[in-house]
């Protein structure tokens, strides 16, 4: 068994605006350990959103492998990457994206039935994670009746419902107030000591404070890639 | 595709045309109204054919009934100050019509002639109708018991009647009539007979004479006896007429022929009787008529369904195209979470397809209701034929497919990228 989560290998990915060439990853090579906690760190357009769009498989690079739990998904047309991503991807948005006619639980088990589990099954297992990440009792609500921690709770328990091998989170605490967004990260840092592979997305610095991790993107291109103890001398130096 | 999935995709879409109800039922009233019409289509036009064949059935389909019609006040001629009015068919006219008339197999005369019949000191007026002995094989009745009228009968001259089923009835409640004598006028005639029924329906295309009393006799032994002249006594007035026949059945020898033959025999009496003192009745013409009748409504609601269902389809297209990107971001969310195109593209369909579905049961309760009314204002029969309602869901679901398939089809190739970042 490799510890290598996912590898990226000379990734790019351009965008045709009529005669420009938009260069939104220009040649990333990357590897994600199994377990790991890793933070990408960009301003916007610095090519953050389109590689974590590219390592959720919602989208395919113009060039480059990308291996994503022993498989290349770099090469699978869109059905096969939509079974990827319900097998092996959980998402956590910025503006948390449940479905508002749905309730929790029902947004919680969206991702297995489109991986065709029983319906029974399928509610154990949301009003278990629900239940996890501390939505007891709020399991019939629909979203507008929820607070913006509670709902990204809903979005986390929905990301882990299917047991992904990579938990993908992008500015998951943008929209939230700061308690709010500790409390999300706490979680997020105890599902990371349990033992996921988490990917979090963000263009604020601090909240790079936990990951094991930080890749600055900037241009398409890696910056660095540094360790929690070299961020740690860098920021100490900084100052 | 899963089980599972797709009853939860099949509660999607109910749940989300619940969801906005009043659209929803705005959305199908299109597909109401056009299944509703194609029901009632489907209804008049079965109706008016069952009418118009009934009709043939009873009399006939290579039948030309023909009969004198007494003219009106004003129309007649000098005549009427001697009080005898000479009118209608004569003896001359069916023999030309036999005679020269292609195609025409019979012409069997009835002659009318109203007379008291004495019965044990009983006085009934009953209709005495001169004929042939032919005359059995163009009307539907037949002898119940005894015999028929023959052609020695006729050669002869015989004083026999067979009397119709309700006559016998009345003259002889309690005994057969058969080989009883009665009296008509001063001339004692056997019963040699009695008719059955003389069918079902209406006695639309028959004299009112057929349901009255009445008795059947050979024409010979009719005018050898009475004579050609009617004395008429009705309401303290007395008139003397003279008619030889009054209704005549031209049979026609195959059903193609008998229009021609009409035109022909209108245009041999037409030539005959300037003061038009007769009337020509060809039963096939009614049906033609209705069949056209039938026609036209159909033409009509078809146009109808046809228009609901074209402007109903555009109208779910339209809503389902705004309800497709009104909802962008819940596609996107879907395909992020493991939706492929298809399970996209199968839950708009469905959505529609129930959409739909539920405006063409809506539809039948419509179209079910649409016949009674047009029965009560147009007086056309209907008859809902059972295949027009498994024909209804057929319909709608095929309007679903067609204003379906496009905004299905264009949320399932969205692409989710873009989708997630749709406002």
């Amino acid at each position: 068994m490799t510890m290598t989560m996912a590898r990226l290998s000379g990734i790019r990915r351009y965008y045709w605006m009529g005669e420009n060439v938009v260069k939104a990853l220009d040649g990333i090579d990357l590897e994600i350990r199994k377990g790991e906690y890793l933070a990408i760190l960009g301003r916007s357009g610095s090519g953050k959103s389109t590689l974590l769009n590219l390592l959720g498989c919602l989208d395919r690079p113009t060039e480059g492998t990308y291996i994503l739990d022993g498989e290349d998904v770099s090469v699978l047309d869109d059905d096969e990457l939509s079974h990827v991503r319900s097998r092996k991807i959980g998402f956590i948005f910025q503006s948390f994206n449940l479905i508002p006619q749905l309730t929790v639980l029902e947004n919680i088990e969206v991702p297995l039935f489109y991986q065709g589990v029983p319906p029974k099954q399928a509610k154990e297992k949301a009003a278990e994670l629900a239940e996890k990440v501390g939505l007891g009792g709020r399991f019939h609500h629909r979203p507008t009746e929820l607070s913006g921690g509670q709902q990204q709770r809903v979005a986390i328990a929905r990301a882990l419902v299917n047991d992904p091998a990579l938990l993908l989170a992008d500015e998951a605490t943008g929209n939230l107030d700061s308690a709010t967004e500790k409390e999300i990260l706490d979680l997020t840092d105890e599902l990371h000591d349990l033992g996921m592979t988490v990917v979090l997305v963000t263009h604020n610095q601090a909240l790079t404070s936990r990951a094991e991790r930080v890749l600055t993107l900037a241009d398409g291109k890696v910056v660095s890639v540094m360790t929690r103890e070299e961020m740690d001398r860098a920021e100490e130096a900084a100052p | 595709m899963n089980p599972f999935l797709a009853i939860r995709i099949l509660k999607l879409g109910v749940k989300s045309l619940l969801l906005h109800k009043l659209r929803s039922l705005l959305n199908m009233l299109g597909i109401l109204f056009g299944v509703g019409s194609v029901i009632a289509m489907l209804a008049i036009g079965e109706g008016a054919a069952w009418e118009a064949q009934q009709l043939v059935k009873r009399l006939g389909p290579t039948t030309i009934i023909l009969r004198s019609e007494k003219p009106s006040e004003e129309n007649q001629s000098a005549t009427s100050t001697a009080r005898m009015i000479v009118y209608g068919l004569t003896f001359e006219d069916l023999d030309r019509i036999s005679g020269t008339i292609p195609s025409v197999k019979i012409v069997v005369p009835v002659r009318k002639v109203v007379k008291e019949v004495w019965r044990e000191g009983r006085r009934t007026d009953v209709t005495l109708l001169g004929t042939i002995p032919k005359y059995t094989d163009v009307t539907p009745a037949k002898v119940k018991v005894g015999r028929w009228l023959t052609d020695f009968d006729y050669r002869d001259k015989r004083p026999v009647v067979v009397l119709k089923e309700d006559t016998a009835r009345t003259l002889f409640p309690a005994q057969s009539p058969i080989d009883k004598v009665i009296r008509v006028g001063d001339t004692a005639f056997k019963v040699v007979g009695v008719m059955g029924p003389m069918g079902t329906g209406s006695a639309k295309g028959r004299s009112s004479a057929d349901i009255a009393l009445g008795a059947y006799t050979p024409l010979s032994s009719l005018r050898e006896r009475f004579g050609d002249i009617n004395a008429q006594r009705s309401a303290g007035s007395f008139s003397i007429e003279q008619v030889d026949v009054h209704e005549a059945e031209v049979q026609v020898d195959a059903i193609p022929h008998v229009l021609p033959v009409a035109k022909n025999v209108r245009t041999l009496l037409a030539k005959a009787h300037p003061k038009k003192d007769y009337s020509v009745f060809v039963p096939l013409e009614q049906l033609r008529l209705a069949e056209r009748q039938a026609a036209i409504w159909t033409i009509v609601l078809a146009c109808v369904a046809g228009i609901s269902l074209l402007v109903g389809g555009i109208g779910i297209m339209n809503v389902m195209l705004a309800t497709v990107t009104e909802r962008t971001r819940e596609i996107g969310i879907r395909r992020a979470l493991g939706a492929t195109k298809k399970h996209i593209m199968s839950q708009f369909l469905v959505e529609t397809l129930v959409l739909t579905l539920a405006g063409g049961i809506l539809g039948i309760a419509f179209g079910l209701g649409l016949p009674p009314l047009v029965n009560l204002f147009a007086q056309v029969k209907t008859h809902t034929p059972l295949y027009a309602l498994l024909l209804a869901p057929g319909i709608s679901l095929l309007v679903g497919l067609l204003s379906g398939l496009y905004p299905a089809w264009k949320a399932a190739g969205m692409d989710p990228v873009e989708a997630l970042r749709h406002e």
